[in-house]
């Protein structure tokens, strides 16, 4: 059988015929063949394609492009274009595209400033050159050829950029205390240990953009006067790890790492280290312990790291989304920084919003903008109608901010004045089914999971906490625990030795400030109205709605249930494993939780 | 590096070939491939797209890129054309990759309800 490279299909339906396709399959004959190249492409006629409309048809594969409305004089460039040059004829092919279906046009997008996240989701993050293309090291290149290491900080310092990790110390002081410490030898990390619960925006940057990281280190290392850099990353991002390494390999390759980037005597190196995922290695002294290649656990401080950081010497440590706003910074200005955000908080936040929330994601918004706005304008609102609770920010250390305090611009002051605090950009959103005892509870016990174990007040006093609130959500609560378990947190915010441990409780002292009512509910009513404190509930058949149909009794695993076929049923309360089981079993909703 | 001039040429020619190019058919294909997107299924959307671009013998470049925040979105693509125009698929599968490259590619007709503002987004 004679194989065809190309068919050329015309359509010879009444329609089309009408519309003189015949003459068009003797042209299309007599042009290939003119070409030579009627061995490879075959002229079939067929039936109608349903396309009457837009006749004559014609199709040609193997691309499976559709001609429609194709007259004589278009033949010659069908055959021309497509068919000897292999490019598809676009003015001859049916339909329109109206609209803007890009995702920036997507409601999600348009409040969002990118700052950031500026290249993920526009270039290869595997491709050097693509980085380049969009303006990509002419950071560093501006910074090694026309400014002093003074300037770069004067530079930073002025934009006010602070800490994205979550404290908001500004970043230019703390390059600044490194930059006037003494040493011969200075280093540079970043802190890539993303460990709060749901938070991965620093995931994305790095495998969106992993050279912006490797950029703004250099311009850091530059500032103060450092030549070695580390990056230290969670072994459970292989993807993040993977595009380090490529991004690392290819800038050395390019010169952008190495001796006398620019062709000025500037060296810088960089390295990865992988960090086994404790929580607390995200902490900064314990970071650079970690680094060293012992136990991760803090230190006290002073020496502060800009003095005594990373193997005794000075260091600064900033977080990935920090570093990722230092080359635009260097390349737009400070001052064009600042128009963005507010006054004492310039800039963008990258939030992951999740939990009760339709449009779960990651958004990048100028600082200022109010939680309403993020939940509802780029949330999309709360799912199934249900009610707004509160907002938990800043995963295990920040705290969760209520119905009341929705309108609050989003800036680092504002939230710890909420007794929130901003966070690396986690936004847990909750609604009416939540409990808030059993969030504070989940948190602490993160906390108390993660806990290194070196200071007691943590070890110890994180453990008492979780204690009392696992007996509060059983519906074990006694008088007095509200006022122990603030006690605890107090001592605990005192003296624990680290960060980590010092901000703990606040998941626990926040839900007490915003919904105290509901620890009350739980100890003195034993009753937990979100339903979600197992132990605090009880089961009961509505007898009107009951129609005896014994299909909770079947269901139930502790035969819990009695009654008779057509007779309202009953559950036996102390034989009740409140499995709900049953209430997903009852045709009728007869049976409620309460 | 020697110069910011070998930078500025590095960056001129990457610009250029990421120009959508007649020669490609018009169009340049972006496929998310951060965790989010591997997780959901974009190493096979992006298989099916080289398959189905060989397949019909078109030459149409296929990338990747990070994640752009609607991770549950996923696996998505951007198709570009050139005159810049971006077109965002979401949900993508192997089925959908298949009518978009007829439809899209081939045949220029964006496939509306596969993209993202369509309907089943749901914003």
């Amino acid at each position: 059988m004679h194989i065809y490279s190309s068919h050329v299909l015309v359509c010879s339906g009444t329609s089309c015929t009408s519309k003189k396709s015949p003459e068009l399959i003797k042209k299309l004959e007599e042009g290939i063949k003119r070409k030579k190249l009627d061995e490879k492409i075959q002229v079939i006629t067929t039936s109608c394609f349903g396309l009457c409309a837009e006749g004559p048809i014609v199709v040609v594969y193997p691309e499976g492009a559709i001609y429609s409305n194709v007259t004589l004089n278009d033949i010659d460039e069908i055959i021309n274009e497509h068919l000897v040059k292999g490019r598809i004829v676009k003015r001859l092919l049916s339909g329109n595209n109206e609209g803007n279906n890009s995702y920036e046009s997507a409601d999600f997008f348009k409040k969002q400033v990118r700052i950031a996240l500026r290249n993920c989701g526009v270039i290869n993050p595997e491709i050097i050159e693509e980085y380049i293309a969009y303006d990509g090291y002419q950071a560093l290149g501006k910074v090694l050829t026309t400014m002093t290491p003074e300037q770069v900080i004067d530079k930073v310092l002025d934009s006010g950029l602070r800490g994205r990790g979550g404290a908001g110390f500004p970043t230019g002081r703390k390059w600044l205390f490194a930059a006037n410490a003494k040493g011969d030898k200075k280093y540079v990390c970043c802190n890539a240990d993303e460990g709060d619960p749901g938070a991965f925006m620093d995931r994305s940057i790095l495998e969106g953009d992993p050279h912006s990281i490797i950029e703004a280190m250099a311009i850091a290392a530059y500032g103060i006067g450092s030549d070695q850099g580390y990056i230290y990353v969670r072994a459970e991002y292989p993807i993040a790890v993977k595009r380090l390494n490529i991004a690392i390999d290819q800038a050395k390759e390019l010169g952008l790492l190495g001796d006398k980037i620019f062709g000025t005597d500037f060296s810088f190196n960089l390295e990865l280290r992988l960090g086994a995922g404790a929580f607390v290695c995200g902490e900064e002294t314990a970071l650079m312990t970690s680094i060293e290649g012992k136990r991760g656990e803090p230190r006290p401080r002073p020496p502060f790291p800009a003095n005594k950081g990373l193997f005794q010497k000075p260091t600064i440590l900033n977080n990935v989304e920090t570093l990722s706003n230092i080359p635009i910074i260097i390349l737009k200005g400070a001052d064009w920084f600042k128009t963005i955000g507010t006054k004492k908080s310039p800039g963008t936040k990258v939030f992951a919003i999740g939990g009760k929330i339709n449009n779960t994601g990651l958004v990048e918004i100028p600082m200022g903008t109010t939680l309403r706005e993020v939940i509802y304008d780029i949330g999309g609102g709360i799912p199934n109608g249900k009610k707004f609770k509160a907002a938990q920010t800043g995963g295990p250390s920040g705290g969760c901010i209520p119905t009341e305090h929705l309108d609050v611009p989003i800036e680092y002051d504002t939230l710890i004045e909420l007794g929130s605090m901003m966070g690396s950009g986690g936004l847990i959103i909750m609604d009416e089914d939540n409990c808030m005892v059993d969030i504070a509870k989940f948190f602490l016990e993160f906390s108390v999971d993660e806990s290194c174990g070196k200071c007691p007040p943590c070890r110890i006093g994180t453990k008492r906490m979780y204690g009392i609130l696992k007996r509060i959500t059983e519906g074990k609560g006694e008088e007095g625990d509200i006022e122990t378990l603030e006690e605890l947190a107090e001592t605990i915010q005192a003296a624990a030795l680290c960060g980590l441990g010092k901000t703990s409780p606040n998941p626990v002292l926040s839900t007490l400030r915003y919904f105290r009512h509901e620890y009350e509910e739980h100890i003195v009513n034993k009753k937990c109205s979100a339903g979600v404190c197992k132990e605090l509930l009880d089961y009961i058949i509505i007898p009107n709605d009951c129609m005896g149909c014994t299909k909770c009794i079947k269901v139930c695993p502790t035969k819990a249930i009695t009654g008779k076929i057509k007779e309202p049923h009953i559950i036996d309360q102390e034989e009740c494993i409140k499995c709900g089981a049953c209430l997903e079993a009852c045709p009728f909703g007869a049976i409620i939780r309460k | 590096m020697k110069s910011i001039a070998e930078l500025d040429a590095i960056r001129k020619k990457a610009l250029n070939n990421m120009k959508v190019k007649k020669e490609n058919q018009g169009y340049r294909i972006i496929i998310g491939m951060a965790t989010c997107g591997i997780a959901a299924g974009a190493v096979p959307i992006m298989n099916t797209f080289k398959e189905q671009l060989e397949k019909r013998n078109i030459k149409v470049p296929v990338s990747m890129t990070g994640c752009v925040g609607v991770c549950r979105l996923e696996p998505m693509a951007d198709i570009i054309d050139d005159s810049g125009n971006k077109t965002t698929y979401i949900m993508l599968t192997p089925e959908k990759v298949e009518r978009i490259v007829q439809n899209h590619i081939i045949n220029g007709q964006v496939v509306s309800e596969y993209t993202i503002n369509s309907t089943q987004a749901i914003f």
